[in-house]
């Protein structure tokens, strides 16, 4: 079977498996929505096809499974955004059209030749930090939780940094690729721009007040400088910076601060000073409650899970329990109602797609293709692990979107650029084998 | 580079699978942790998708049911408590912001379905499976609605508690405790139930007095004083005291004067007449004679120093005994460290619970055997099926067969021409003792009656307690001990 072939086969079944969740989401809430969310999978289904056709004619070559399973995300982030909220998955709709927009526009303008990009790396770097200074700009940017992330334009509302992560990876690939072996010698001035990244990563972090992107650029930049350069030593001295960086802005910011005492202790016997209402709490009253209650719904998941439609997220006066449970929390509410078994077999999707994107990155013959690939690659596992660590408590707790699931346009549409960005190399080093 | 690539594809991997493992933990190993922690909402409202059993008095009288609620696409079932105050402290309540109390917590592995039981288990399964709602089993308690219903009205406006025995069986019939609350109003006014003043502070509405409470017990424990005194061979009922109106102790002056029941001096009389007349000059002698140690030995078996047995929380239970400092004291070597005289009469720093009196009125009325209380009768599941039954079980002998008799005659003429006549129900002997503690307030009482009746072939066992009383047990309690003894036997052939 051709690789094109085997993405169809393997889009059916994201099909079927997409209207089942519907299915069972319509049986289990059948007096919140209505017989039409049966006829929304067909619709997604239908835009994979439409999707699937435009990489048959751009990128035939292509690795078969990855669209599959961004598709199979998609339908599974969607199916439980609207068994939260229904609007909400109308909207998130129109996001992955948009998205699969940009996906096609992608593969139409690059699938002659994606290296042509090197040749823009500056401006792509520079694209990057204007898209991530933008919600910084007064008037411009809005504070969600704490940290500046987003810009708005009237109603809408966008989040730079996912496109930024996106570009800033294309300039890192280029540049790497163009800088590698000065780089590997170790002089000393070859490594202005490494501090200077540092350098950025630090005032994104102050500026925004978000240890988790901070957290995902910068390692992405040591990633893709240790598969450059080869030198550990590197991987070890910027990672030591990052610490201690870290540690300044911890005495610094008292938002990072507050996400660390959270992280280490959620939970307190004793009432302490609640920064919210100024009053004497419990911890997990107040400054932990996200992701104490995010915890309990991870845990009442337990084995198999509540099942679809049937998860606890409100009090009986029908209040939410866990706050933005569709974009950052998305993986607590997937968890109580698929259980250990659901979301462990969500994970080993997100593994598949991880090792599948490495394969690409190590089947590409030029430096550029193999440092996308791996940019992308570890971008998507290293945001999936911060998000979902986060909540897990394996790591402090910051607000990012968990790729192709959460509910979020700009997450979406990145996503699915970094998905176009995989195929296309994917794509050329299959065509040059043959 | 593809060896650097590799290297990198273990770490990607790596943290993925580190996911899994988080995942895994908090889902598996930490979730009965985390389920138990009071904050855990999404346990509780989960819980309230479960159609809870219902709570019913012994007559079926429906006491916790369920009110049906849509939220959010999902049907909750929302607890619902007709009988409002008068069965609230021991049923309790099951609320999403205040937890749970009362057999609403202790029994909620029965009234959620959770239980272990095999058809519970399979029932539960079933459901789940066909994404039915689960049902819990239903409560049928021992309790006499018209009863209990009586000593709720007799309690009204005061402070105090009243509790019912079946003496053959421990069976719970009465447990009213004043004042109460609402259990409706837990959930969205519980500003309401802070807010009941009463005739003691703090008035404690939600304190379910009759396990809870500690209330010193007065001339009441001098039927455990008597019950080491006759028990032990050392006297009998015909044992004769010179009462010169005090007892010394320590070199120190007892007087009656400080008994307001008895204050006057009864000259030479019988320990029966001791009983009768509630004299402290006997019981300060007797005590003197067989020592601290062994009338708290007698306490013990009686149940004193154990939480009073009943399916309730234990911590809306408490033991009796003597209590240093808000805590309960276990004296080493009690008769060096207790005041032998003061504890004979009850008071000491002596502490009992109502249900503790009443066991202790139960115990002599059983012959010397004392029944360990219940009130859950039995269990039935959904479909009606008796999924458990409660089986009266003997918490152990306190006294003998003997001395129970000797003892019920003396209880027999407190009522009849003692402290206790306010107690006398006509063709039916009552067997009772009065107590009138001092409070530490001039002119203010906590005021007991406990008895048991018919003498003869004893049904019921009751302790009532009020406190900040004007009048003495015999004038303010025995009255309501004889009013909802009537109710009881009135009941007797319909129960």
């Amino acid at each position: 079977m051709s690789a094109r072939n085997r993405e169809l086969a393997n889009l059916i079944v994201v099909g079927i498996l997409t209207a089942l969740g519907f299915a069972s989401v319509y049986i289990a809430r059948q007096d919140v929505v209505s017989t039409a969310s049966l006829s929304y999978a067909a619709f997604f289904f239908a835009l994979y096809v439409a999707a699937h056709l435009v990489a048959r004619m751009t990128v035939p070559w292509a690795d078969p499974y990855l669209l599959p399973m961004a598709g199979l995300l998609t339908g599974i982030g969607v199916t439980e955004i609207y068994r939260l909220n229904p609007t909400n998955a109308f909207r998130q709709g129109l996001w992955i059209v948009v998205a699969l927009g940009a996906f096609a526009a992608t593969l139409l303008v690059l699938h002659r030749d994606y290296r042509r990009l090197e040749s823009y790396k500056y401006l792509f770097g520079l694209t990057a930090i204007g898209l991530l200074v933008l919600p910084a700009v007064p008037g411009l940017g809005t504070s969600v939780n704490g940290a500046r992330l987003w810009i708005h334009f009237g109603s809408l509302q966008f989040q730079p940094g996912e496109l930024a992560k996106v570009f800033l990876i294309v300039f890192l690939a280029g540049y790497l690729r163009e800088k590698r072996e000065v780089l590997a010698q170790g002089r000393l001035k070859d490594f202005g721009p490494l501090l200077l990244i540092w350098g950025g990563a630090m005032l994104v972090l102050v500026e925004t007040n978000d240890l988790g992107s901070a957290l995902l650029y910068f390692g992405i930049f040591l990633a893709m400088l240790y598969v450059a350069t080869g030198r550990l030593l590197y991987v070890g001295l910027g990672a030591g910076l990052f610490v201690a960086g870290a540690a300044g802005v911890y005495h610094l910011v008292a938002h990072v601060r507050d996400r660390v005492t959270i992280w280490l202790h959620p939970w307190t016997d004793h009432a302490v000073y609640c920064g919210i209402n100024g009053k004497m709490l419990p911890r997990q009253d107040c400054a932990s409650y996200q992701l104490v209650k995010s915890l309990y719904s991870v845990a009442h998941g337990n084995w198999f899970g509540t099942g679809l439609g049937k998860g606890t997220f409100e009090t009986t006066e029908g209040h939410q329990l866990i706050p933005y449970l569709n974009t950052d929390f998305i993986y607590s509410a997937l968890a109580q109602e698929l259980g250990l078994v659901g979301v462990a077999a969500l994970l080993l999707v997100y593994m598949l797609f991880v090792a599948r994107g490495f394969k690409i990155a190590m089947l590409a013959d030029d430096g550029f293709s193999k440092l996308l690939a791996v940019g992308l690659t570890f971008a998507f596992a290293l945001q999936t692990f911060i998000i979902v660590g986060g909540i897990l408590r394996l790591i402090p707790l910051t607000g990012i979107t968990l790729p192709f699931v959460s509910y979020g346009g700009s997450s979406v549409v990145a996503n699915f650029v970094l998905l176009a960005g995989l195929l296309l190399v994917s794509n050329r080093a299959n065509a040059e084998r043959r | 580079m593809n060896r650097q690539i590799a290297r990198l594809a273990l770490v990607g991997l790596g943290l993925v699978a580190a996911l899994i493992v988080a995942t895994t933990y908090w889902q598996t190993w930490a979730t009965a942790g985390l389920a138990d922690r009071q904050d855990n909402e999404i346990q509780r409202v989960a819980q309230f998708s479960i159609k809870r059993g219902l709570i019913r008095a012994a007559d079926g009288t429906i006491l916790a049911t369920n009110r049906r609620k849509r939220v959010a696409g999902q049907t909750l079932y929302l607890r619902r408590y007709p009988q409002r105050g008068l069965f609230a402290h021991i049923v309790g309540y099951s609320t999403q912001s205040r937890s749970r109390s009362g057999l609403e917590a202790s029994e909620n592995d029965f009234l959620t379905g959770s239980n272990a039981n095999l058809k519970t288990v399979l029932d539960t399964t079933l459901d789940r499976i066909r994404g039915a709602t689960i049902k819990g089993n239903d409560l049928w308690l021992t309790m006499r609605t018209g009863a209990q219903r009586l000593a709720m009205e007799q309690l009204a406006g005061k402070c105090g508690s009243v509790v019912a025995l079946d003496t053959r069986t421990g069976a719970v019939l009465v447990m009213a405790s004043r004042p109460t609350y609402d259990p409706n109003l837990v959930e969205k006014n519980f500003s309401a139930i802070n807010n009941i003043r009463s005739s003691c502070s703090p008035p404690a509405p939600l304190l379910n007095r009759a396990t809870d409470g500690l209330f010193t017990p007065g001339s009441t424990f001098k039927v455990v004083t008597a019950s080491a005194a006759l028990d032990t061979g050392k006297f009998t009922p015909e044992s004769r005291f010179d009462d010169p109106g005090y007892c010394i102790e320590y070199g120190q002056k007892v007087r009656n004067a400080g008994n307001p029941e008895a204050p006057e001096t009864f000259g030479s009389v019988d320990l029966t007449t001791g009983l009768e007349h509630s004299i402290n000059s006997v019981f300060c002698n007797i005590g003197k004679a067989i020592g601290a140690a062994r009338i708290l030995g007698y306490a013990k078996r009686y149940g004193f120093y154990e939480d009073p047995p009943l399916e309730t929380p234990g911590n809306e239970r408490t033991p009796s005994g003597l209590y240093h400092r808000g805590r309960l004291f276990r004296p080493s070597n009690p008769d060096t460290q207790v005041d032998p005289g003061r504890l004979a009469f009850g008071q000491e720093a002596l502490l009992a619970t109502p249900l503790q009196m009443a066991m202790v009125a139960g115990g002599v009325a059983n012959r010397g055997v004392v029944m360990k209380p219940y009130v859950v009768g039995r269990v039935t599941g959904p479909g009606g099926g008796v999924i458990s039954r409660t089986h009266p079980h003997r918490l152990g002998r306190a006294i003998s067969p003997r001395t129970a008799q000797e003892l019920t005659s003396m209880m027999v003429g407190a009522v009849q021409s003692g402290t206790g006549t306010a107690a006398q129900i006509s063709g039916i002997q009552v067997a009772g003792k009065t107590g009138t503690a001092e409070t530490g307030v001039d002119g203010r009482y906590t005021s007991w009656f406990i008895c048991f009746a018919p003498a003869d072939r004893p049904r019921y066992a009751i302790a009532v307690v009020l406190e900040n009383q004007t009048g003495f047990g015999g004038q303010v309690s025995a009255p309501i001990a004889k009013a909802v003894m009537q109710a009881l036997l009135a009941g007797r052939s319909n129960p």
